[in-house]
């Protein structure tokens, strides 16, 4: 990973000259347990990924495991399902980390605006969904809220005189990229807040009285204050979204047709329903090098905001 | 004109009726489904929705009757906290040593270790299940707590590191004058010293054991299985089953919400992952 | 006993040599001041006599021992840091005690030593605080006391004065020396401060860009610095430095040929100085006379002054414009444009070559 950039700004790097020298210093071995684990974890797995993805191996024709090259590949890169695919996880992505970041700043600013009653409870609630798993919340809002007939939202349409709508089935995607958002926006939300809480007060109070109103101190003091949260939580939120599944696999499975697969669901789709492991494997593969490309241009872009202190 | 005072308190209603409406709209969702927890079938499923009914019990009898609710939370319970424990153990050594003698490589490995969380699961879930397979782990609580703790293992690590970066670094060098093995140093200054931080990251670790719902969902079918499994047992209603169904969801969410609740404080504060100085 | 020889002490970090080669011998019960200014290595020189940094390369012996790579704990040094670094989560008697716990010391005895440092330190009736509850003297004083219920060979103090306020530290420099004095201990401190170092000394050495410029008693220092660098250093105001070239040179006397305009004739033993060669010569600022007009050496213009009541420092600027402070009696002050004549006494100056060390040793010592 590149990371050059960062290594010049790192405050002090005893390097250990002179060799011969014993170190005083308990250094790379208490380090070494936790790499040696994820490079376990990373290496062996993968390992036998790529050796699965150059074999023909199903589940259901079981002996037949000859090499196949890239054949795998070719037929995952070439499924139907693979650039719906592709395109839907950064759409979810792409659109949950924006509405978490835009509506997790706004809300943030709402709250730390000033003192009101139960600003306590408020949190509490707000920060709820955080601790709810991702199949219970898919399951909520795919039968108590989506739902055409007994949902909430069906309710809140016939009220209104209008047709309810199905939302899982006429927009599945917007559906699940609803559902991941309310999971995920809680987290930019406190992230954000305990931030603007550090922000500090004489740089506003003297903004003020250089005649800055509320929407120019936010824009020019608190949102460049925020740079750093904001890197954290499209790290954080990231990571999870690009392997979103639970809410995929309990409400949608996918479809209808491709509409709602992810890289996610599809390989997984391949994998334990039509039990074609090596095209899972292969799809498994891209979906590595998607998700690596992914993370060298965010660490790229927030990296420095990341591990500068 | 308003007075000052009286322009400030205008402000505070309006944020605190504001926030209160977003709060409430965001928390609807959780509270719905306790509501239909306590509905009987017919109200749960009745249109315009109903919001005041009698509780019933019955969906919280029903379930215990099918499915034993204890096991899976007792397995839930112990995978959870057995992986955060581990990781820490794991995590906290590594911590240390990045945090208070850096080297070249110490910012590459942190970002090293992060990515590897970027790693989609669905990508080497076919060998994990295999090994899994030939070891004999299948639908058991150690390949769960060993998978748990080595996908949480980066993110614990760096929230760790976060909170030691914080710690000046004199004080543990007066503690290594003052006599103290690497050993002592770590456990009788070090760690009483982070508690709050690493009390937040232990948090946070459980939250994610105990809604991980992939590799439970794929490796576990009875014995070793997580009240995330029990959920999605759940889901493929054969009938109109939302009662039920939001009385199963409740019960597999009310231990760590709760928690999460009491705890919350703690959390807010430590989940900064060293943004906030 | 505690008697540290230091040989040829190396210290670079990724490659930036730190500490450039340090030999430094400190004797029992020696006070010994390292200063410098910041970025002279003074703290890392510290820091490696602790055994919190590794030594790249020379040696570091205590009584005779190579404690060159040995671990900080089993030096049996205590070190005062400038940020205290108290224990947060331990109570002041706790912080005190936490060392000789650590060693598996017997509980009555921990009890009297802590009892005993809290006694000398007056922090008896803190000891069940926190160090958050203490003002900064307080926190100051359970650092020094947490150095003292060791009894170790040699205290090391890393700029301990810096974060307390003027006034408390004026009180806490005195009982430092005190402190010295009771315990009978080797102490080694660090400072930028100079006057610091000047009343609590034993032994200076002052350090620049990894290097030991002098070591001497702060007299020594003050009376006769080596070279340019020490002479600048310490005095304040500072010694007053005027370019000028070297003219007949002996072994009793130097001539010398100021760019100002004053030539004078120095008694300083300067046989190897060429005729011609560039010079500076020094002279501190209660060297300086002001006399009637024609009486003098020197004549400057003044610019500012500043008054303290006691003296007047006066900051003047000679004709070749170079700045030079006066110190006068508190009731005098010229106005800024006034043209003063200055005299001063050639016993009283030092003279320095182009590589700026101080010329032959100066033959009578200066009053």
């Amino acid at each position: 990973m590149t990371t050059s950039t960062l290594d010049t700004h790192l405050k002090s790097a005893p390097a250990a000259a002179g060799g011969k020298r014993r170190s005083l210093k308990p250094g790379w071995f208490l380090v070494s347990p936790s790499v040696a684990l994820l490079l376990l974890w990373m290496i062996i797995p993968l390992g036998m990924t790529i050796y699965f993805s150059l074999i023909r191996y199903n589940l259901l024709y079981p002996g037949e495991n000859q090499f196949v090259g890239l054949e795998n590949f070719e037929y995952f890169l070439t499924d139907a399902g693979f650039m719906p695919g592709a395109l839907n996880t950064l759409a979810l992505v792409g659109s949950v980390l924006l509405i978490s970041v835009v509506f997790g700043v706004l809300i943030a600013a709402l709250l730390e605006a000033c003192e009101f009653w139960g600003r306590g409870i408020v949190r509490v609630l707000l920060i709820s969904p955080f601790f709810i798993m991702p199949t219970v919340s898919a399951l909520v809002w795919k039968n108590l809220i989506f739902h055409p007939v007994s949902g909430i939202l069906a309710a809140i349409w016939k009220f209104f005189g209008a047709q309810p709508v199905d939302w899982l089935a006429q927009h599945p995607l917007l559906s699940i990229i609803f559902i991941v958002s309310w999971q995920w926006l809680p987290f930019a939300i406190l992230i954000l807040m305990t931030a603007m809480q550090s922000l500090d007060q004489d740089q506003k109070e003297a903004a003020r009285l250089d005649g800055a109103g509320p929407i120019a101190i936010f824009w020019h003091l608190t949102l460049p204050h925020l740079a750093r949260p904001i890197a954290v939580v499209v790290m954080i939120e990231t990571i999870f979204l690009l392997s979103v599944f639970a809410e995929i696999f309990t409400t949608t499975s996918g479809g209808p047709g491709f509409e709602s697969t992810n890289l996610a669901y599809l390989i997984y789709n391949h994998a334990l329903l039509q039990f074609d492991v090596g095209m899972a494997s292969a799809g498994g593969l891209i979906a590595v090098v998607i998700a690596n490309l992914a993370a060298i241009v965010l660490i790229r872009m927030i990296g420095k905001n990341l591990t500068n202190q | 004109m308003l007075t000052l005072k009286q322009s400030r308190r205008l402000q505070s209603v309006l944020v605190g009726t504001s926030s209160w409406a977003i709060a409430a709209l965001i928390f609807f969702p959780i509270l719905w489904m306790i509501l239909t927890s306590f509905k009987t079938e017919i109200d749960a499923f009745a249109t315009p929705p109903q919001f005041f009914f009698m509780p019933t019990l019955e969906n919280y009898l029903l379930i215990n009757e099918r499915s034993d609710y204890f096991s899976f939370a007792w397995n839930s319970l112990l995978i959870s906290s057995v992986a955060t424990l581990l990781c820490m153990l794991i995590a906290v050594p590594a911590a240390y040593s990045m945090a208070f003698f850096e080297s070249r490589h110490t910012k590459r490995t942190l970002l090293w270790m992060l990515s590897t969380k970027m790693l989609p699961p669905v990508g080497v879930l076919m060998p994990i299940y295999l090994i899994c397979q030939s070891l004999g782990l299948l639908d058991s609580r150690i390949a769960l707590i060993v998978i748990y703790t080595l996908i949480n293992l980066p993110i614990v690590v760096w929230m760790i590191y976060t909170y030691f970066k914080d710690i000046p670094v004199d004080i543990l060098e007066a503690a290594r004058l003052d006599g103290a093995t690497t050993l002592q140093e770590i456990g009788r200054v070090l760690l009483p010293i982070a508690r709050g931080g690493l009390a937040s990251t232990m948090l946070l670790s459980l939250i994610l054991c105990w809604n991980e719902a992939f590799w439970s969902l794929n490796l576990t079918s009875s014995a070793a299985a997580p009240l995330t499994a029990l959920v999605a047992s759940y889901s493929s209603p054969e009938g109109l089953f939302w009662a039920k169904l939001s009385a199963v969801s409740t019960l597999a969410c009310a231990p760590i919400l709760i928690f999460g609740w009491i705890s919350q404080k703690q959390l807010v504060r430590g989940l900064s992952f060293g943004a906030v100085k | 006993m505690a008697d540290l020889k230091i040989r040829n002490l190396k210290k670079g970090f990724d490659g930036t040599a730190i500490i450039k080669g340090i030999d430094l011998d400190v004797r029992d019960r020696e006070f010994v001041v390292f200063v410098g200014p910041s970025g002279c290595g003074k703290s890392t020189l510290l820091r490696l006599i602790a055994g919190l940094e590794e030594v790249t390369s020379g040696t570091i012996e205590l009584d005779g021992k190579d404690i060159t790579d040995m671990a900080p704990a089993k030096r049996d040094l205590a070190m005062v840091f400038q940020t205290y670094a108290l224990y947060p989560h331990m109570t002041v008697g706790k912080n005190l005690s936490f060392a000789l716990d650590l060693a598996g010391v017997a509980k009555s005895e921990v009890k009297e030593k802590v009892q005993n440092a809290a006694r000398i330190l007056e922090l008896e009736p803190l000891l069940e605080r926190k160090p958050k509850q203490l003002s900064g003297g307080q926190r100051q004083r359970v650092a020094i006391g947490r150095a003292i219920v060791r009894n170790p060979k040699i205290f090391l103090f890393d700029e301990p004065l810096s974060n307390l306020d003027a006034a408390l530290r004026v009180q806490t420099r005195l009982e430092l020396a005190r402190l010295h004095q009771e315990l009978q201990a080797t102490m080694i401190y660090v400072t930028h401060d100079q006057v610091e170092a000047m009343t609590l000394a034993d032994k200076v050495v002052v350090l620049n860009g990894g290097r030991v410029e002098q070591v001497g008693s702060p007299m020594e220092l003050y009376h006769q610095p080596a070279n340019l660098f020490v002479a600048g250093f310490l005095g304040t105001p500072k010694m007053g430095f005027l370019r000028g070239q070297a003219g007949k040179a002996d072994g009793a006397a130097c001539e010398v040929k100021l760019e100002c305009g004053a030539q004078l004739s120095l008694p300083l033993a300067a046989g190897g100085l060429a005729a011609g060669s560039p010079v500076t010569l020094g002279v501190r600022p209660e060297h300086f006379n002001i006399v009637p007009a024609g009486q003098g050496q020197l004549r400057v213009i003044a610019d500012v002054s500043e008054r303290l009541g006691s003296d007047t420092y006066c900051h003047v600027r000679t004709a070749s414009k170079e700045m030079l402070t006066i110190r006068v009696r508190g009731d005098f002050a010229p106005r800024a444009g006034e043209t003063l004549e200055l005299a001063f006494d050639p016993a009283h100056c030092h003279l320095f070559d182009a590589d700026g060390q101080a010329i032959a040793k100066r033959l009578q010592q200066a009053a």
